[in-house]
C-alpha cells in the first residue's frame, strides 16, 4: 500500500490553492480530508503528480448561521456536522445523516466538501444536499459561483466542478417548525456506504403533504431526486396508502446500479421501501 | 510425587491475559518492527492474469532505477526448491510449485519476480518498471465446470483438473436410501473465505556468510516445520537455521504454512549477504495468503418417518486452488472424517473430490473442514426434520448417540473420545427458553413478522493429533527449567499467536510448583531456543503442548523434590509445592524456600547421592487420539421480509470443550470464533469473476464482521473430560466457528419457512434473503 510519488504543497489561502490548480492543471489533486483520495493513492489507482492540501485554509471551515440560512465551510467534517448544537438545531437532517457516514475515524478526517466532489454514487450526503436543496458555492480563477445541488451531480464521479474549481462552502436554507427532514439508510456491509440512502424533506399542512424533496443515493450511478414520488405525494392526504403508492415511484426514470452487493432488482426494491419508511418517519 | 497436580489455585481461575499490556500499549515486536542494520526491502510482482503463458519478463528498467539493487525472476533461482505439500493421499496429482512463476501463471497474484532496493518505496517503483509479457488463456473459476471432461486444463499433462478423489464408503447407502421412508437431497456452497489475520505475514531474513548462519523471522504459526523445509529449499544445513516467530498478530491457518515469499526473501538475504525485509500488504494478503473452505456439496439422506437418520451420501468437490500449499489437500478431508456430526448415522458414502482452479490454493482456515461437515450434517438434518414434520431438537435427540456409549467408533473410522450431547443440548435449550420462543414465533407469524430459531449441535475434531494420522508428527514437546533463582522458564513447541498459552501454561506450571505465576515465563515460537516442535493450529496447542509441559514439569519437580528432601531430612514423598516453599505435609515448620533449593541443585555442593545437578526437564508427548468437543448453538433471528434484513435477538451457545484452564480465555474464544462462523453466515464470501479476478480484493467490499455486526453472546458449559490426555482437556480455538455457521443459516431458514424457503446460498445477504423470499412467492 505504497503510493507513486509526488509533490505536496499546503496552501493556506484560497488564493493561493486556485493558482496552484491553474498551474499544475490535470497533473494536481486536491487533497481534502483524504478519505476517497489517499486510498485510491495508496492501490495507484490515482498517481497524482501534484497534491493541493487544502486542510490549512481556515477560511473553509466551520458552521455559521446568516440569512436563515447554515453556511457550512467545505472542510467541515463529518463529525462537526454530526455534533454541532447549531446544526442539530437548525438542520438535524445533516447531523443524523452525518452519523450514519462510515465509522468514528472517518467522521473525524472525512469532509462534506471532499464527499460532495468526490461524487461517488453511494456517498450518504447527496442525498440529503439534494433533499435540502443546497447551494453549492464554488471558488474558480473567474471568481466565486453558485450551482444547485441538482445541477451539481452529473454522473459517476462527475460533477460540475471545473478542475480549476474548489468547492468552498454549502448553503442550507433552515427549514420551517412544519418541516421535518429525515435519512434511511443500507449500509453496504463491507465499505459502510449506502446501498440506498433515502433522505427525505417534508412539510406538512395539516395531515396534508404541502410539499416533499426525496433524494436518493446509492441506487444509480449518480444520486438524483425522486421527482415522481414528489409530485405523488405533494397535495395529498399523509396516508398509508398515499405514502406506500408515492413510494413506488422511487426508481421512476432511473437505471438502477447492479454490483457483487446488490442485484438491480433488489436496489429498486430498497429504493422503494426506503423511500416508504423515510417519508413515513418524516410524517409522523 | 504425583506427576500430576490437582486443580488448585489457578487452574480454572479467570486471570487476564498475561500478553495484554504489551498488546494493548503497543509495546510488542511483530516482524515489521525488527529493525536490522543495512537491511534491503524486497517488493513481488505479481500475475495480473488468472491463467497466462509468460512469453518474456524484462527487469532490466527496473535494474537501472537508483536504488534498486537487484530484481530476480525464476531463472535467479538457481537451486532453490519448491513449495512443499504436506499432505498424502493416494493418486495425489501434484503439480510442481516453484516459488517464481515458470513459463506460466496460474492465478491472480501469483509472484512472478523479486525486487530488492534500498527502500521499499523505491522497491515498489521498480515493479512498475518491469514488463511481462503475458499470452491470456482461458481461467478456469467455476468447480462444476472445472471437472467436465471439455475444461480447459490448467496442467496440460495432468488430463484433466481433478488433484485427487477419496472416496470413503460404510455400511451400505444405497440400500439404506431405497428402504428410508424419504430421501432429502440439497445441493450446498461453502463459499471461499479470506482469513484475514489483524497482522499480515511478513519475513525478514539475515544470512551471517562467516557463520553460515540463516536466520529468518517471519509471522508463521509453525516456525520448526518452516526451519525445516527453508533449509531443504534454499539449501542451507538445518543445524545453521533459526526461524523466529515474534509476535504474531493472528493467524487463524493462514501462517501454518510454507510460503513463496519466505523462500524468495531468504534466498536473496543468502545471496546478497544483507538482511532482506517483505512486509505483505494488505492487498496482498487478500490475494495470495491462503484462502479457506471452498466446496459444492450434493448432499442425500436417508430419514425415516420417526426422524432416525439411516444413511448420508455426499459428492463433496472442493477447490484447491492453481496449486498447493502445505496442507491444501489434507483439509477437505477432515470434512470427509467429520461428515455424520454428532450423530449415529451408520451408512456412510462419501466421494471426494479435490479439483484444481485459477485461484488461490486454500487451505487451513479457523475449523477448516470441520465447519464444512458440520454445515453439511446440520443443514441436512434440519432439512428432514422438516420433510418428517418434527421439531428440529426433537429430531436431533433422536439422533444422538447416548453418553454410555463413549468411547464410540463412527464409520468414518476415528473414535470419538468422550461425550453427553445430551446435556449440552439440553442446558442450551434451558437457557434459550426453547417452548416459550416456539409460542413467541407461532404468534408474531400471525401479525407478519418472522422470527426464526436455528439450532446447530456439532462435534468437532481436534488436539491434532496422534502421528499416525498427521502429514508430519502430531506429538509436541517442551522443556521446563528451573532457574538458579527459583524463578521457571518453560520452552514449548507450540506457538500462540494469540491463544494466550503464555497465560494458561504458566497457570498450570504456577500450580504444579506451587509459586506466584509472575515467576513462569513461557517462552515460544524460537527454533534456537525450544526443543523442536510441531506449532499451534487444529485447536491442539494445550491438548497436546500442555500435556508435554506438564509432564515435564513433573519431573523437574521430582527431582526438585528429592533436593529438598535431602535438605529437610525428610521422605520426598512427604513434602507439598505451596506458596514458593517445600515443606513436609502436616509439618509446616519444616519447610524450605523453592528458590534455596533451586539455588542448590545449581551450586551443587549438597546434592543427595545418585542425583545430577540441574532442574530441566525435556518431554515429548505423543497424543494416542484426537479429542472431540462439542456443543449446541441456538441463535434467535428476526427477518424483515421487505428488505432481507436479518436482527440477531440471540445467540445462545453451550460448548464443552473438556476441563478448563482459564474460563475468560475459552469465552475469548468462544466469541471470537463464532464471530467468524457468523461471519461466513452471513457477511463474507471471496468472489472471483469468470477471468480469475478477484472482485472482494480489499475490506470495502470483502466484508469481516464488525464490533457492532455481532451480537451479545450468552455462553455456557458442560464439562466432560477427555480420556486422552491427563488435564482432561479438548480444545476450544475453533469450536465458536465450527458450530455457529449452520445454527445462522438454520435460523435464518427456520423464519422464512412460512414462505416455503428450503436453503439460502450464503453469504445469507440482505439481497440473497429478499431474492429467496421473491422466488419462493413465484
Amino acid at each position: 500500500m505504497i503510493p507513486g510519488s509526488f509533490e505536496y504543497f499546503a496552501p493556506t489561502a484560497l488564493d493561493e490553492a486556485l493558482s496552484l490548480l491553474q498551474e499544475h492543471g490535470d497533473d494536481a489533486k486536491v487533497l481534502a480530508g483524504g478519505h476517497s483520495l489517499i486510498p485510491t493513492m495508496k492501490l495507484r489507482l490515482a498517481e497524482p503528480a501534484v497534491i493541493i492540501d487544502i486542510g490549512q485554509i481556515g477560511s473553509l471551515r466551520g458552521i455559521s448561521e446568516s440569512d436563515d440560512k447554515l453556511v457550512i465551510g467545505a472542510l467541515t467534517t463529518h463529525h462537526e456536522l454530526e455534533s454541532a448544537d447549531l446544526v442539530q438545531q437548525r438542520v438535524p437532517l445533516l447531523a443524523q445523516t452525518a452519523s450514519e457516514i462510515g465509522d468514528v475515524q472517518v467522521r473525524n478526517k472525512g469532509t462534506l466538501g471532499g464527499s460532495l466532489a468526490h461524487a461517488d454514487p453511494a456517498a450518504d450526503w447527496p442525498a440529503a444536499i439534494l433533499a435540502l436543496d443546497a447551494d453549492l458555492q464554488i471558488a474558480g480563477p473567474d471568481g466565486q459561483r453558485t450551482v444547485k445541488a441538482t445541477n451539481f451531480f452529473q454522473g459517476l464521479y462527475e460533477t460540475d466542478l471545473g478542475e480549476d474549481e474548489i468547492l468552498t462552502a454549502i448553503h442550507v436554507s433552515i427549514p420551517d417548525a412544519d418541516t421535518k427532514g429525515t435519512y434511511l439508510k443500507m449500509h453496504q456491509v463491507a465499505s459502510g456506504f449506502a446501498l440506498t440512502g433515502v433522505a427525505v424533506v417534508l412539510t406538512k399542512a395539516g395531515d396534508t403533504c404541502q410539499s416533499v424533496a426525496v433524494g436518493i443515493t446509492g441506487v444509480s450511478d449518480a444520486p438524483y431526486r425522486a421527482s415522481g414520488v414528489e409530485s405523488e405525494l405533494t397535495g395529498a392526504a399523509l396516508t398509508a396508502g398515499n405514502i406506500a403508492a408515492a413510494a413506488e415511484k422511487a426508481v421512476d426514470g432511473i437505471t438502477a446500479l447492479e454490483d457483487i452487493h446488490a442485484s438491480q432488482a433488489y436496489r429498486q426494491n430498497l429504493a422503494k421501501v426506503y423511500t416508504r419508511r423515510a417519508i413515513e418517519a418524516a410524517a409522523s | 510425587m504425583a506427576t500430576i497436580a490437582a486443580p488448585t489455585r489457578m487452574m480454572g481461575a479467570p486471570i487476564k491475559r498475561r500478553e495484554d499490556p504489551r498488546l494493548i500499549q503497543g509495546l510488542s515486536h511483530y516482524v515489521d518492527d525488527i529493525k536490522l542494520v543495512g537491511t534491503l526491502h524486497c517488493a513481488f510482482l505479481r500475475s495480473d492474469y488468472a491463467h497466462a503463458v509468460i512469453n518474456s519478463i524484462d527487469t532490466s528498467a527496473a535494474k537501472e532505477l537508483p536504488g534498486v539493487v537487484t530484481v530476480i525472476t525464476a531463472d535467479d533461482l538457481g537451486e532453490v526448491g519448491g513449495i512443499p505439500c504436506g499432505a498424502e493421499i493416494p493418486d495425489l496429482k501434484v503439480p510442481d510449485h516453484p516459488p517464481l512463476a515458470v513459463g506460466r501463471v496460474r492465478f491472480v497474484g501469483e509472484p512472478v519476480a523479486a525486487v530488492v532496493a534500498t527502500e521499499a518505496y523505491i522497491a515498489r517503483d521498480a515493479l512498475d518498471l518491469i514488463e511481462v509479457d503475458y499470452e491470456e488463456l482461458p481461467a478456469i473459476t467455476d468447480l462444476d465446470k472445472a471437472v467436465e471432461a471439455d475444461s480447459p486444463l490448467i496442467y496440460d499433462d495432468f488430463g484433466d483438473n481433478i488433484g485427487f478423489t477419496m472416496p470413503l464408503e460404510a455400511g451400505d447407502v444405497d440400500a439404506a436410501l431405497a428402504e428410508a421412508d424419504h430421501v432429502v437431497s440439497q445441493r450446498f456452497v461453502n463459499q471461499r473465505l479470506i482469513p484475514n489475520a489483524m497482522e499480515t505475514r511478513g519475513v525478514l531474513a539475515e544470512y551471517l556468510p562467516g557463520e553460515g548462519t540463516l536466520t529468518v523471522w517471519s509471522s508463521t504459526q509453525v516456525p520448526h516445520i518452516l526451519k525445516t523445509q527453508l533449509s531443504l529449499i534454499v539449501n542451507v544445513p538445518e543445524q545453521k537455521v533459526r526461524v523466529i516467530a515474534p509476535e504474531v498478530g493472528g493467524g487463524f491457518g493462514s501462517k501454518l504454512n510454507v510460503y513463496p515469499e519466505e523462500v524468495v526473501v531468504s534466498h536473496l538475504a543468502i545471496q546478497l549477504c544483507k538482511p532482506v525485509k517483505w512486509t505483505e500488504k494488505r492487498t496482498e494478503n487478500f490475494t495470495t495468503t491462503i484462502h479457506g473452505r471452498d466446496q459444492v456439496n450434493y448432499v442425500d439422506v436417508a430419514v425415516n418417518n420417526d426422524g432416525t437418520i439411516t444413511g448420508i451420501r455426499a459428492r463433496i468437490l472442493a477447490d484447491l486452488g492453481a496449486s498447493y500449499q502445505l496442507l491444501t489437500t489434507l483439509i477437505p478431508t477432515l470434512t470427509n472424517l467429520m461428515i455424520v456430526g454428532c450423530y449415529k448415522i451408520p451408512n456412510v458414502q462419501i466421494e471426494m473430490v479435490g479439483v484444481l482452479t485459477n485461484k488461490m490454493a486454500t487451505d487451513a482456515y479457523r475449523g477448516a473442514g470441520r465447519p464444512e461437515a458440520t454445515y453439511i450434517i446440520e443443514r441436512m438434518v434440519d432439512l428432514a426434520a422438516s420433510t418428517v414434520g418434527m421439531d428440529p431438537k426433537d429430531i436431533r435427540f433422536k439422533n444422538f448417540p447416548q453418553p454410555a456409549e463413549f468411547p464410540l467408533e463412527i464409520p468414518t473410522g476415528i473414535i470419538y473420545d468422550s461425550g453427553n450431547y445430551q446435556e449440552s443440548f439440553n442446558k442450551a435449550l434451558d437457557i434459550v427458553d426453547y417452548d416459550a420462543l416456539r409460542n413467541q414465533q407461532a404468534q408474531l407469524r400471525q401479525e407478519g413478522r418472522y422470527l426464526g430459531i436455528g439450532i446447530s449441535t456439532y462435534a468437532e475434531i481436534c488436539g491434532m493429533g496422534p502421528s499416525i494420522a498427521m502429514p508430519a508428527g502430531g506429538w509436541e514437546s517442551s522443556t521446563v527449567r528451573v532457574e538458579p533463582t527459583g524463578k521457571i522458564t518453560v520452552l514449548t513447541g507450540v506457538s500462540p499467536h494469540g491463544q494466550g498459552q503464555e497465560t494458561t501454561f504458566a497457570q498450570m506450571v504456577a500450580d504444579e510448583f506451587g509459586v506466584d505465576i509472575d515467576d513462569v515465563i513461557v517462552v515460544h515460537g524460537d527454533t534456537g531456543r525450544q526443543p523442536y516442535g510441531i506449532g499451534t493450529f487444529g485447536s491442539r496447542a494445550t491438548a497436546v503442548g500442555g500435556t508435554a509441559m506438564v509432564i515435564a514439569a513433573g519431573e523437574v519437580k521430582e527431582k526438585m523434590a528429592k533436593f529438598a528432601a535431602h535438605i529437610l531430612e525428610a521422605n520426598p514423598d512427604d513434602l507439598v509445592f505451596a506458596d514458593g516453599n517445600i515443606l513436609v505435609e502436616g509439618s509446616p515448620d519444616q519447610s524450605v524456600a523453592f528458590a534455596e533449593v533451586a539455588l542448590e541443585a545449581h551450586v551443587a555442593k549438597n546434592l543427595p547421592p545418585d542425583t545430577t545437578p540441574g532442574l530441566e526437564a525435556t518431554h515429548f508427548f505423543e497424543p494416542s487420539n484426537f479429542t472431540y468437543p462439542f456443543g449446541a448453538h441456538i441463535a434467535v433471528v428476526e427477518v424483515d421480509a421487505n428488505t432481507g434484513e436479518i436482527e440477531i435477538q440471540r445467540y445462545v451457545c453451550v460448548d464443552d470443550v473438556g476441563n478448563i484452564i482459564n474460563p475468560l480465555l475459552v469465552a475469548g474464544q468462544v466469541h471470537g470464533g463464532i464471530a467468524q462462523g457468523l461471519g461466513q453466515a452471513l457477511y463474507e464470501g471471496a468472489v472471483y469473476d469468470e477471468s480469475g479476478q478477484l472482485l472482494t480484493g480489499s475490506f470495502m467490499d470483502y466484508a469481516v464482521p464488525k464490533a457492532t455486526q455481532v451480537p451479545h453472546f450468552e455462553t455456557d458449559h458442560t464439562v466432560t473430560p477427555s480420556p486422552v490426555n491427563p488435564m482432561g482437556v479438548k480444545g476450544v480455538g475453533e469450536a465458536g466457528t465450527i458450530g455457529s455457521t449452520p445454527c445462522m443459516v438454520n435460523a435464518v431458514v427456520d423464519a422464512l419457512s412460512p414462505f416455503g424457503v428450503k436453503d439460502i446460498e450464503m453469504p445469507l445477504t440482505p439481497n440473497r434473503v429478499w431474492q429467496a423470499i421473491q422466488d419462493a412467492k413465484g
